[in-house]
């Protein structure tokens, strides 16, 4: 846990604007870590105090218990917000210049560049002018330029906006492979289904405001109500005159509803048993769309 | 890696984009041509040795003399050639020499017996040098710090445009940033002006006119730290100007003081090159010290501290300059909401981790 990413107590103000009030989360090291918030919320001002391109107000940054300095941050990849590489230069030689500006040396920098773009699948147009590749190439190209230093720390502001879904998981792999190497990866996103389907933790941001941070599972857990779906052979409208239940959906033989925090589920399935057969009973965890709404309203 | 080395990375970048760019190569073919047209016509133009038309007993001085003897039957016949155009200049008895609208100096000289000439001052400028080479070299200076200068704020404004600077900013130290652009300009600009210079000088041995470099030796002696010192307080001016804003259409507006700070000087060193007061005064200010004092030089107007003083002065301008257009160049730099204000970007610096 050496190399755990951490904000603490981040405050930053845009003349009277206070974008980020007393910021606190970690990256932990090896898992990915989505970052999510409405647009306005404080998630791209995070990252560029992180990447240092920002300075905080008030708060810090560390990383492996240590405060950052501009050495370390020369170590991380950070894919800024708003895109852009130079027009006039080819893709690899893009790639190329940024790794040595993060301390390759030529030849290296040579190699992880052709290596990176075709991982992308750039290779075969890595030596066109960047301004003639379509937008989703020059994404790719983006995060070659992100990657090609083998970071040791990811900073991604939206990542996945403008790619299309092959691009997309391309981008997935060449992520969950630096995050299994040890990396901590950071990746904001709005849409919340990839971050779902990516995010090993999640941190929640609304109003320059940490709502929430943890582990997938634990945020699961803490913010939901139990929820349960009922599937019988026959109708179930029987279950909204159960003791405690909240119906949410009730669809001819299937049933979604709410129990009161600390209710016995099981007392629903007994009752069910005893009118006839059961064809599944679960209980039904949230989206993070759910979540999202519950802990920023 | 330090600063240098970001700065040296930067600098090749900057180099290797311009070196391909068609604008600059073009622009550098045609200075070229310039300065091989400049150098080589003017010789072939003015021609070789006066014709003149005369008849057999009186060409024999005129042979000597090495002009282009035209021998016509007689004195009527050279008349009539000379208004034929056929030659520049006829001698009849008298001897009286004949031309169209201006007198034939060269066979003026070969008739004539002058007295013995004592210079006193022999190293006084021909006026004609004398008009020409304050304007040549306040010209080099203003085409090349204004191209090089836009083209310094153009490229920051690009980074700023493409949003590349977050990156960058985020790799290396902004200074680094800076000073790699300013030493790329440099680099260039005295490049540029080496090749011309180059084929100047060849063009001046294969035009014959050699003599006039003597004289200007050590003037381009003096004109190279002069250049190199005034571009680098230009340039800083120019990086500054070009962060301030986030588009390439916006640089002319925030570019006005810069570009008065080149203009003035030239036009200044321009008419005032003849007033020995003025030029003293415009040989020791930061902006016009560049092209004034290698004047005052060549001229001989100044003495042989003068430049030394001149250039310390340039180079704590210059210093200065440079300190003040990092200040704005980082105060602004990241702020990519519309045009930042010089006194936001002088004051609240954003203090980069």
């Amino acid at each position: 846990m050496t190399s755990t990413l951490r904000l603490d107590g981040v405050d930053r103000s845009f003349g009277d604007r206070q974008v980020l009030r007393n910021v606190s989360f970690e990256v932990a090291a090896g898992r990915m870590t989505g970052f999510v918030g409405a647009n306005g919320a404080g998630k791209t001002t995070s990252m560029r105090i992180i990447l240092g391109v920002l300075a905080p107000d008030a708060g810090e940054v560390s990383w492996g218990g240590r405060k950052l300095t501009r050495q370390d941050r020369r170590r991380f990849g950070y894919m800024p917000e708003e895109r852009g590489l130079y027009p006039k230069m080819t893709a690899r030689e893009q790639v190329t210049y940024l790794g040595r500006l993060h301390g390759l040396d030529a030849a290296a920098a040579r190699h992880s560049t052709d290596a990176l773009l075709e991982r992308v699948g750039l290779g075969e147009r890595g030596d066109d002018l960047l301004e003639t590749l379509s937008l989703g190439n020059q994404q790719r190209a983006q995060i070659a330029a992100a990657l090609v230093h083998d970071p040791e720390v990811l900073v991604l502001d939206e990542p996945f906006s403008g790619l299309d879904p092959l691009a997309v998981d391309t981008v997935v792999a060449v992520l969950r492979e630096r995050a299994s190497a040890g990396a901590p990866v950071l990746f904001s996103s709005h849409q919340l289904d990839v971050v779902e389907r990516l995010c090993d933790d999640l941190v929640i941001i609304a109003d320059g405001v940490i709502r929430a941070a943890g582990s997938r599972r634990q945020l699961r857990d803490t913010y939901t109500v139990p929820r349960y779906e009922l599937i019988v052979a026959t109708d179930a409208g029987w279950v909204r005159d159960e003791p405690g239940v909240t119906l949410v959906e009730l669809d001819g033989a299937r049933v979604v509803f709410d129990l009161p925090a600390g209710a016995d589920e099981q007392s629903v399935l007994h009752a069910a048993l005893a009118r006839g057969p059961v064809r599944a009973f679960r209980p039904v965890s949230p989206s993070l769309t759910e979540i999202f709404r519950e802990v920023t309203q | 890696m330090n600063v240098t080395q970001a700065t040296r990375l930067v600098a090749e970048r900057e180099i290797r984009v311009k070196l391909r760019d068609r604008t600059f190569l073009f622009g550098t073919l045609f200075f070229l041509l310039i300065a091989a047209a400049g150098t080589i016509l003017p010789p072939l133009l003015s021609g070789g040795p006066e014709s003149v038309a005369v008849t057999q007993e009186a060409a024999g001085p005129l042979r000597d003399a090495g002009l282009d003897v035209r021998v016509v039957p007689d004195d009527r016949a050279a008349e009539q050639a000379v208004r034929d155009g056929d030659t520049d200049a006829a001698v009849v008895a008298g001897p009286t020499v004949l031309a169209m609208d201006e007198a034939p100096d060269d066979v003026v000289r070969a008739l004539s017996s002058a007295p013995p000439v004592r210079l006193l001052d022999p190293d006084a400028v021909d006026p004609v040098v004398a008009f020409l080479v304050p304007f040549v070299f306040a010209f080099v200076f203003f085409i090349t710090s204004q191209t090089f200068g836009v083209q310094i704020a153009q490229s920051v404004t690009e980074e700023k445009q493409t949003r590349i600077v977050e990156i960058l900013v985020a790799a290396v130290p902004v200074r680094a940033l800076l000073a790699g652009k300013v030493v790329a300009g440099a680099l260039l600009a005295l490049g540029q002006i080496a090749l011309i210079a180059v084929v100047a000088v060849i063009g001046m041995r294969i035009g014959d006119s050699g003599g006039l470099l003597t004289l200007l030796a050590p003037a381009i002696g003096w004109f190279v730290p002069f250049f190199l010192l005034g571009f680098v307080l230009l340039a800083a001016m120019w990086a500054a100007a070009g962060a301030l804003v986030n588009r390439q259409e916006d640089i002319a507006g925030v570019s006005t003081p810069v570009q008065l700070a080149v203009m003035l000087p030239f036009f200044a060193v321009i008419f005032l090159n003849d007033n020995a007061e003025a030029m003293r005064v415009l040989s020791y200010l930061p902006f016009s010290s560049p092209t004034a004092m290698p004047l005052r030089l060549f001229t001989g107007d100044a003495a042989g501290w003068e430049p030394f003083v001149s250039l310390a002065v340039l180079l704590a301008a210059a210093g200065a300059f440079l300190v003040g257009g990092a200040r704005i160049y980082e105060g602004s730099l990241l702020r990519t909401n519309g045009r930042t204000s010089l006194r936001t970007a002088w004051r609240e610096r954003e203090t980069i981790g």
